[in-house]
């Protein structure tokens, strides 16, 4: 037991130690705080030039209908030359021109012309007045009263809500735990292949560095491949909470200092510039503000509502998952690496190991659309798929025998797998300059210890 | 007095068996060899020995009990294929591997010092293993089998890899630990070493025990009564002298010393016998019994059971 931890202590320790370690662990942080903060950080920087476009109005009734925003700036003529603003278009200090033909009430339509491509933002802001002042003259042609309209507007909310085994009633939240089982998924997907790989790798440089026989000297062959998968894990774990503590305190700290008067990190401006255009048609903002509040709402209550219960569900089969379907694919890695010579030679030996875990990516979405269709049923008993698609299943709910089978399961199978791989290992560290095939593999795993 | 013993250890791969009823005895504080050509077994037989495989069947017994698991803290291996983890600091992985065989670590670094000193390697301590060169990894890996004071040593191929002035070192330092009542079994090709080290021997060939005794004893059985004689002066009716019991093997004349090469035929004559028919012919300068080499009865021996087997 004692060499056990001498050998975890290695494997942690120059692990660690490593350069590369350290370098990943703090690009990990950067790279993902990149991705929260990027899209947010982008939709601040702005086009801050100060653009005039002036509007041509041919059917004369959409005078102060598109407001002035802080970067826009709009000039209403009603009956000037199109064409002759068009040919001095060049010298003048237009971003650009508008055209509203006189039947746009029956043909909405309008044009709009520049040298240069108007954004997004300000195609929206332009169909979005002129559809509200539309609507509103349709409206009153036909005698509609917009009050009235507004009062029978109707949005229904349907709040998904399933009945526990005990016959409770939970809500039940789709879209935020299908993220978080997506996730997690995905997290247990990676961590498999690098530090299975790393623990194939490090079987590997034993072996071509020719130590591993005085190594087999004072432990078995077994314990030292137990030492090395349980170090690698420990490396992994320790990478992954580094990472998450890091993207935590670089999101909090770019957070603070870019945006200090904000508390989410939702965008902004596009909500400010949409309040602006609502306050000019009176009646719409009390509405959008309401949606806006429900949202979040709604999201905070997603967040809320997870029984503590159910979060330790989550947690705990993450945790054994990610544990779980590791040692098995370590001690698969660990006979590959035994049987080569060298890292060029895994090729043939990692198509059958890695095509599970592959598949059980790609099988994803299907199995996120039918989470309890035989397909997510069968991939999430089957060991080498099971940690990735049951991850992903959780969330939506699976019964209990369900779990338990596929945890039976997963157990047995790592230990058969660590037990076989432990016979092919020991054989294999020992076999120099030899191209091992499957039937090679077969007899060593009938060879006495 | 013996400290291990192997009975009857036979191990069969799918294809081949590697050894077939091999026996040995090794005496407290000698030093065994273990001989025998390219994949005769040798090296199956010594992983056997430090049960990192399991033989098929036979018994393996240690200081007079069955051989267990926890003996390999007594057993100090030097394998064949060698080597240290190439980007971990010498000082370091000594430590590591001294600690494996469960010393605690002030032991193992009180002990690594005096090693380091003592074959004046100190420097070397913070360096990486790949910045060595393969004599001075040796010299490392020498000390590592070696650190914990083992009762039993195996060396697979010990001098490999080293210098002349460094061989001697290590033989040096085998003969000092041999002194101090350690036991060491050698596996080498180098037949020299053998002759110069060893006390007793096994020949595996084709996984079976073919020549195994003490070496002054094989050596013995495997005289062929052949004696060499330098003469000087006129040497006069030799060929007369020694026609009948005698065969006369070789012989040089240079200036006007004469050297020959006789063997007696018949084993009831003596070599006293031999020197008093030959004091009459000429002056004697030197009279020695050739006794073959271990190089010479290695060849024979394999050579032997070879051509047994190809006439079967």
């Amino acid at each position: 037991m004692n060499k056990i931890l001498l050998i975890i202590k290695r494997e942690y320790l120059t692990r660690v130690k490593k350069k590369s370690f350290v370098i990943m662990t703090i690009l990990g942080p950067l790279l993902m705080a990149g991705l929260i903060i990027g899209p947010a950080l982008l939709t601040q920087v702005e086009d801050t030039e100060l653009k005039t476009i002036v509007i041509v109005d041919s059917s004369h009734i959409m005078k102060n209908v598109i407001p002035n925003t802080k970067y826009l700036r709009f000039i209403h003529t009603a009956d000037a030359d199109l064409n002759k603003i068009k040919k001095d278009f060049k010298n003048s200090e237009f971003y650009a021109v508008l055209y509203i033909p006189h039947v746009v009430l029956s043909y909405p339509g309008v044009q709009l012309y520049s040298n240069k491509q108007p954004n997004i933002d300000i195609i929206m802001h332009i169909s979005n007045s002129l559809e509200k002042e539309i609507e509103r003259l349709k409206l009153k042609k036909e005698g509609v009263d917009e009050n009235m309209l507004k009062s029978i507007k109707t949005s229904v909310n349907v709040k998904t809500i399933k009945w526990t085994d005990e016959g409770k009633e939970k809500e039940s939240h789709t879209g935020f735990t299908m993220v978080v089982g997506i996730v997690s998924g995905i997290l247990i997907y990676f961590f498999i292949f690098m530090y299975g790989a790393q623990v194939m790798r490090g079987v590997i440089e034993e072996k071509i560095s020719r130590i591993v026989e005085i190594i087999v000297s004072s432990v078995k062959p077994f314990q030292l491949m137990l030492g090395k998968i349980i170090g690698v894990a420990m490396v992994g774990l320790t990478q992954f909470f580094l990472w998450i503590i890091l993207t935590l305190i670089i999101v909090t700290a770019i957070q603070s200092a870019i945006f200090p008067d904000t508390k989410t990190l939702m965008p902004t401006k596009s909500n400010h510039s949409q309040t602006l255009v609502k306050t000019e048609n009176t009646g719409t903002l009390d509405e959008s503000t309401k949606i806006g509040d429900k949202d979040i709402k709604e999201f905070k209550q997603a967040f809320n509502n997870i029984d503590m219960i159910d979060l330790w569900v989550m947690v705990g089969s993450f945790l054994f998952y990610f544990v779980g379907g590791y040692l098995l694919y370590a001690s698969l890695f660990a006979a590959i690496g035994s049987a080569v010579d060298s890292e060029a030679d895994t090729q043939q030996f990692m198509m059958p190991v890695t095509i599970p875990l592959i598949l059980s990516i790609i099988l994803l979405q299907n199995i996120i659309m039918y989470p309890e269709g035989s397909l997510a049923f069968w991939f999430s008993i089957i060991p080498l798929t099971s940690p990735v698609v049951m991850m992903v299943r959780i969330p939506f709910g699976v019964p209990y025998w369900q779990i338990t089978l596929s945890a039976v399961i997963l157990i047995l199978s790592f230990i058969g797998s660590t037990w076989m791989a432990a016979k092919i290992y020991r054989t294999g560290i020992l076999m120099y300059g030899k191209k091992v095939n499957y039937k090679e593999l077969w007899k060593w795993l009938r060879y006495r210890n | 007095m013996e400290i291990f013993r192997a009975e009857k250890i036979t191990k069969k791969f799918i294809n081949h068996i590697a050894l077939d009823n091999v026996d040995v005895s090794v005496n407290k504080g000698s030093i065994f060899g273990l001989l025998g050509p390219n994949g005769a077994g040798k090296t199956t037989f010594i992983r056997i020995i430090n049960q990192i495989i399991a033989p098929d069947s036979g018994n393996l017994f240690y200081d007079g009990a069955s051989l267990r698991l926890h003996n390999t803290k007594d057993f100090g291996y030097l394998p064949e294929e060698r080597g240290l983890y190439k980007k971990m600091k010498v000082g370091e992985q000594s430590l590591y591997l001294a600690q494996l065989k469960g010393l605690s670590k002030a032991e193992a670094i009180k002990k690594l010092k005096y090693w380091f000193e003592k074959f004046e390697i100190t420097s070397w301590w913070d360096k990486k293993a790949e910045e060595l060169s393969k004599g001075m990894q040796q010299k490392v890996q020498f000390i590592i089998t070696v650190l914990h004071e083992p009762k039993l040593l195996i060396f697979d191929e010990p001098f490999s890899g080293f210098d002349p002035i460094n061989t001697n070192l290590i033989k040096q330092e085998i003969l000092n630990l041999k002194q101090n009542g350690t036991t060491i079994i050698i596996s080498t090709h180098n037949m020299s070493s053998v002759e110069e080290l060893c006390d007793d021997i096994l020949l595996i060939n084709q996984a079976k025990n073919i020549l195994s005794g003490s070496i002054s004893d094989i050596r013995k059985a495997y005289k062929t009564n052949t004696y060499e004689i330098s003469f000087s002066g006129q040497v006069n009716m030799l060929e007369a002298t020694l026609r009948y019991q005698y065969e006369i093997l070789n012989h040089t004349t240079e200036h006007d010393k004469h050297h020959v090469t006789i063997k007696i035929l018949d084993d009831s004559l003596t070599t006293n016998q031999l020197i008093s028919s030959l004091i009459p012919l000429g002056n004697i300068i030197s009279f020695n019994e050739k006794i073959p080499g271990m190089s010479d009865i290695f060849i024979q021996v394999v050579e032997k059971t070879n051509n047994l087997d190809s006439n079967k």
